[in-house]
């Protein structure tokens, strides 16, 4: 298949873009495959693309209920940062973003990865000392990060709420430069016609719905395009987790919660980064098509409906108008709700699980999209081994029993907390 | 907006209750008696239905009393509700 470049570019537009082939095939399902990926999302995605690509098992289906790029990938902010306090997460997040730096070359395929710095604000001199801290973490892991005080994130954002009767005033900030965006839709098409190329097959409409067992072991996967037997099965489906996890008998520590998140009318260049309220929770971006892409918290109570409520919507935009004055009279476009896999201690987990050959990508609550590539990797080198990559060992389904939870903010077993 | 039959103040919108959680889910009643697979199974797992789940909300911004609530996860309809003791079960 053809690389893309600007000759090819070029050529195509000497003759009318006719000549451009599908970026990835539709193949029927073959009788059986060593590995099976149920979850065509990035994560899915990726984590079949490095299969192929780091250890060379290509004979790999992705099953995907839907279509590619119709989830959770093409439902989030688009937000990636490795911003994290604690080591089991630092080290996994700040591996992702490594591997988003090379994305674009290592996949032929523009993923329109931005680095314009991720800022979150911080309004008490208690907010400013905990990112003090986050920030000292992240740098002894390697990660940059830079404390900003109040007239710093004044020079970068002059238009927040700087008045002397802001109701939280802006105290200062910590800012990962190298933090920003992507584009999402890419990123699923470029990790698909990435896996594509490498052979694996990418099968469209079709959802798991049971699984023949042989003991400990997962023998064939049952779908709406028939059974399918596997070596090893990978499960990467957030939001729907527990129902597929349920299929083999597994309950897990999870509950789905409903996320919404916005985009405006497209507007002139008006923010340059990704901003994050601390007096609530708030972030902003704006996307190269002009669009404000904005978020706020969950809804609070356990939803598979990908839509949410309006208390929510009035919520988020009170937030972004008492952070940033100036958006009170843009008008929001478009909403919608994804679903999150929200776990136990708001870490998620990539692990083996009690079923030998089944292995467990979940639990990303607000944060997946970030992970992509680099769950993709360890995902891939945990199956492939059959044990985790030194990135995800602190990620296992076994520390809710053994108490090694990976509690960013301290919030307990409480799902809609984290 | 969901509107929540309160057992004590009638239908009100849900943006007066605050969410608790899944009401499945019963402390063990001895801790020192229970194992700590028994705990894992009570504090962490979920089994987290698509469909009616049975749930506590807390009243925080009316009556301050809890109460309990079946409510679909795939459309948010409240499917019955009352009091933290009572046992619910779907119309129909």
């Amino acid at each position: 298949m053809a690389e893309y470049s600007v000759f090819s570019l070029v050529r195509q537009a000497l003759s009318g873009h006719k000549g451009w082939i599908r970026a990835w095939r539709d193949p029927e399902p073959k009788k059986s495959y060593d590995v099976i990926i149920i979850g065509g999302g990035g994560h899915g995605l990726a984590t079949a693309y490095y299969l192929a690509r780091n250890h060379g098992i290509t004979n790999v289906a992705i099953l995907e209920k839907g279509y590619i790029g119709g989830g959770n990938v093409g439902r989030n902010t688009t937000i990636v940062r490795s911003n994290y306090l604690l080591d089991g997460n630092n080290h996994f997040y700040e591996h992702s973003l490594k591997l988003w730096e090379g994305l674009s070359s290592d996949l032929n395929y523009n993923v329109m990865f931005s680095q314009r710095g991720v800022l979150n604000l911080a309004h008490s001199d208690g907010q400013m000392d905990a990112h003090a801290r986050r920030g000292n973490a992240m740098r002894l892991n390697g990660v940059d990060s830079a404390l900003l005080d109040r007239r710093d994130v004044q020079q970068l954002y002059p238009y927040l709420d700087f008045s002397e009767n802001a109701r939280f005033p802006i105290y200062g900030g910590l800012l990962q430069p190298r933090g920003g965006t992507a584009r999402h839709d890419a990123v699923a098409w470029g990790f698909a016609r990435g896996a594509d190329r490498l052979g694996v097959d990418i099968i469209q409409n079709c959802e798991v719905t049971g699984f023949e067992r042989d003991g400990d072991r997962v023998t064939a996967v049952k779908t709406s395009r028939g059974t399918i037997g596997c070596g090893r099965v990978g499960m990467a489906v957030a939001g729907n987790t527990s129902r597929v996890a349920q299929m083999v008998g597994l309950e897990l520590p999870i509950e789905s919660h409903v996320l919404q998140a916005f985009v405006s009318e497209p507007l002139k260049k008006l923010i340059d980064g990704v901003v994050t309220f601390g007096a609530g929770h708030f972030y902003i971006s704006q996307s190269d098509k002009g669009g404000l892409v904005l978020g706020g918290d969950l809804d609070f109570y356990n939803s598979y409906a990908q839509r949410g409520n309006l208390p929510t919507v009035e919520n988020v935009m009170a937030l972004g108008c008492a952070m940033m004055p100036n958006i009170r009279r843009v008008r929001i476009l478009r909403s919608w709700g994804g679903i999150m896999d929200m776990s136990m201690d708001g870490s998620p987990i990539i692990s083996k699980t009690p079923i030998d050959n089944l292995y467990l990508n979940a639990g990303w609550c607000y944060g997946g999209f970030k992970a992509t590539p680099g769950s993709g990797w360890v995902f891939a080198h945990t199956i492939a081994e059959d044990k985790p990559h030194r990135f995800n060992e602190a990620l296992s389904l076994e520390r809710f029993a053994t108490g090694h939870l990976l509690d960013e903010g301290g919030k307990g077993p409480t799902p809609k907390l984290h | 907006m969901i509107r929540i039959p309160c057992p004590h103040c009638g239908p009100r919108d849900h943006d007066e209750f605050s969410y608790v959680g899944d009401a499945t889910k019963v402390r063990p009643a001895d801790p020192a008696a229970t194992s700590p697979e028994d705990w894992h199974r009570y504090v962490y797992l979920r089994d987290n239905p698509r469909g009616a789940h049975l749930e506590y909300w807390h009243h925080i911004q009316g009556c301050r009393a809890y109460l309990k609530v079946l409510r679909d996860t795939a459309t948010h309809e409240v499917l019955a509700s009352g009091r933290p003791e009572d046992a619910l079960e779907a119309p129909r």
